[in-house]
């Protein structure tokens, strides 16, 4: 893929997670939808001014632990019964209430990795290179103090001077125009 | 209890008026100030002195483990004191205690997040951390104790030449299933922590260096409301995963013991009292390590004299857990009108080696479950630093007395023998202790030890009026 290049969106800065919420309902409200904002914390407002709501990850936790378990169960079943059955104590060989602990630990782990990974991955990380990180104010207030709202070139609303206009309207510390 | 007491002196600072308690974090912080408090520590040029020397000693002490493993590895388990009927020493001993350390990071980061106690969000990522070094340390008596451990993957299910396999109707064999699982999820949800506060140090690191380190274990991160929305599903699922598994570890280890038809393990009680000893001996080590990092790094507007409270207090419950734990041993031996339990009990506490009965007795519940009533002893870090001594060590008799006097006098008088520790376990247990400091020194030094996304969360300043029209002022004010 050629490297893209031009305009990037329009990131506006604020100095209250309040601010942005306002700003972000104001620019959901105009139309716009390809936006993002960027906060130090998490801002549950933030999510709802997006219409953002719904997550994958607890479907993939389920999905992880559904295989883990039945990997779990599946590999001591064939191992203790067909694979290599031993007469211990006289014990059945299909005694299954010695496989929950492992089967139990295996659905955790399971679930555990794709939980993790599975949230990486629907965010699209590891990404080191963004856009983003070219605005000079962007790496020195998004992970420490400062409220960011993005408003993306591609959103088919966007225009630079109706844009910029919209986001002085929030009265914004700055507003910088991200190169990619 | 005491918080219902007379609100001690109004004039400190740290005392909140509406309720008489502690402050979680100080007032007048901002997200900036807690941010530049705990990356100030990371992305400083001057390594403290201190520091350097605590690496150097701890280093020192962690070659015990070297060399203890390095003769072991050469002669064989024979170095060390076990033999039959004690075949399980200090091996198992050094095992359980250092898992149990484990136990405490993994209730602080999954199970008080489940139940919104925010003020653990001061204190739950070095609390990971210890669980991290505590279980590598713990992971690495087991399998030494087998006796070639570089044959240790023999016990994982793995297609093989010897057409061998595991046999899953041991507990021997969960414990693997247990720890490996244990270990994973703990590093996975200490690294997902880590990752927003990577992303901070990235943007503030100066040295190109530690910029592109800590941008690698970043992963581009940068704070999506999308991002973040994600990343706090994750951790609700992870901490509502952990908490099972955090309980399934110390039963799966107690199940090693109560399986085995012997006097003195075979009891149901062993798995909720072992897993209140896990936590109770944790929470004393996280005192052991956050009362001098909150004053080494003067961080005692972010560690507050709440927390060390709070832990008091957790310390007091599940101390009087295993306080009921042991009560009933003692009363399930006369109980069971078995003539083997009852001499159990007896040779436990008045045998040769009774002494340990009564230390455990005295350093577990006599010393913590009698002072930890008082409030003032329980905001007294120096006492609490003490007495987190006094439990680890009334924690390590305990399995002790479990490992040893259960095993060296059975059902067979021709057999009994005796149980004496040689200078290779003590060189390979000390040297433990000082593998697990120059862990947790390295980390203080190279990682946030303290979750910087999630301090801000406790702020003032994170409050939203309707529609954002009050943030201001809630602003101006707590500036």
């Amino acid at each position: 893929m050629p490297p893209r290049e031009g305009v990037y969106g329009l990131l506006a800065e604020f100095n209250t997670p309040g601010e942005l919420v306002q700003a972000t309902k104001l620019a959901y409200g105009a139309g716009y939808r390809r936006m993002e904002s960027y906060t130090p914390y998490p801002v549950e407002e933030a999510a709802e001014a997006l219409h953002f709501h719904k997550t994958r990850v607890p479907l993939i936790c389920l999905l992880g632990g559904l295989m883990g378990l039945t990997t779990g169960a599946l590999l001591e079943i064939w191992i203790n019964v067909w694979g290599y059955p031993l007469n211990l104590r006289a014990m059945p060989l299909f005694s299954w209430p010695a496989f929950v602990v492992p089967a139990y630990e295996w659905t955790i782990l399971f679930s555990g990795l794709s939980t993790c990974f599975g949230m990486l991955a629907l965010n699209g990380l590891p990404q080191l290179y963004h856009p983003l990180f070219n605005a000079p104010n962007f790496a020195d207030g998004a992970s420490t103090d400062k409220f960011f709202l993005c408003l993306e070139a591609n959103d088919p609303r966007f225009d630079r001077l109706e844009t910029r206009k919209l986001l002085e309207s929030c009265s914004p510390i700055s507003i910088v125009e991200v190169q990619h | 209890m005491a918080t219902q007491g007379p609100i001690p002196e109004i004039d400190d600072p740290m005392i909140d008026p509406r309720t008489g308690e502690y402050a979680v974090i100080a007032p007048g912080h901002t997200f900036k100030s807690v941010t530049q408090k705990v990356a100030g520590i990371v992305l400083t040029d001057n390594t403290p002195m201190a520091w350097l020397g605590g690496l150097f000693l701890a280093a020192t002490v962690a070659m015990g483990v070297v060399v203890a493993v390095t003769w072991l590895v050469l002669k064989g388990v024979g170095i060390w004191g076990i033999t039959i009927p004690g075949a399980w020493g200090f091996a198992i001993i050094n095992f359980v205690w250092w898992i149990g350390i484990g136990h405490a990071g993994t209730l602080i980061s999954a199970i008080l997040l489940l139940f919104k106690q925010t003020w653990r969000n001061s204190i739950n990522r070095f609390a990971e951390a210890m669980t991290i070094f505590a279980v590598c340390c713990a992971a690495m008596f087991p399998l030494l104790h087998v006796g070639r451990p570089w044959l240790g993957y023999w016990l994982l299910p793995y297609p093989n030449s010897m057409n061998v396999w595991p046999q899953f109707r041991s507990p021997l064999a969960w414990d693997v299933f247990a720890v490996s699982t244990y270990a994973t999820i703990s590093i996975v949800f200490w690294y997902m922590g880590m990752i927003p506060d990577f992303g901070t140090l990235r943007d503030r690191a100066k040295s190109p260096l530690a910029k592109y380190a800590y941008g690698m274990l970043a992963v581009g991160w940068r704070g999506s409301t999308r991002h973040w929305i994600r990343y706090e599903s994750a951790s609700l699922l992870l901490a509502g995963l952990s908490t099972p598994l955090v309980l399934s570890v110390h039963t799966t280890i107690s199940f090693d013991f109560a399986v085995a038809a012997m006097a003195g393990w075979h009891t149901t009680i062993f798995p909720p009292y072992f897993v209140a000893g896990a936590v109770y001996s944790g929470f004393a080590m996280v005192l052991t390590l956050a009362i001098p990092i909150r004053k080494f790094y003067h961080l005692e507007d972010l560690v507050t004299l709440r927390h060390l409270d709070n832990m008091a207090k957790v310390m007091l419950a599940t101390g009087s857990i295993v306080g009921y734990g042991y009560g009933m041993e003692v009363f399930m031996s006369w109980y069971s009108a078995s003539h083997w339990e009852y001499f159990m009990m007896w040779n436990r506490m008045f045998g040769p080696m009774g002494w340990a009965y009564w230390v455990l007795v005295l350093t577990n519940l006599a010393i913590p479950l009698t002072t930890l009533w008082s409030r003032k002893l329980r905001v007294n870090a120096a006492y609490l630093f003490f007495l987190s001594f006094v439990v680890n060590i009334g924690m390590w008799f305990e399995r002790f007395v479990i490992v040893v006097t259960s095993l060296y006098r059975d059902y067979l008088p021709s057999s009994w023998g005796t149980y004496r520790a040689t200078k290779w376990d003590y060189m390979l247990f000390i040297g433990t202790w000082g593998l697990f400091s120059t862990l947790f020194l390295l980390f203080a030094r190279f990682a946030p030890m303290v979750p910087m996304s999630e301090l801000r969360t406790m702020l003032p300043q994170t409050k939203i009026g309707k529609g954002g029209e009050d943030a201001k002022a809630v602003v101006q004010e707590a500036i």
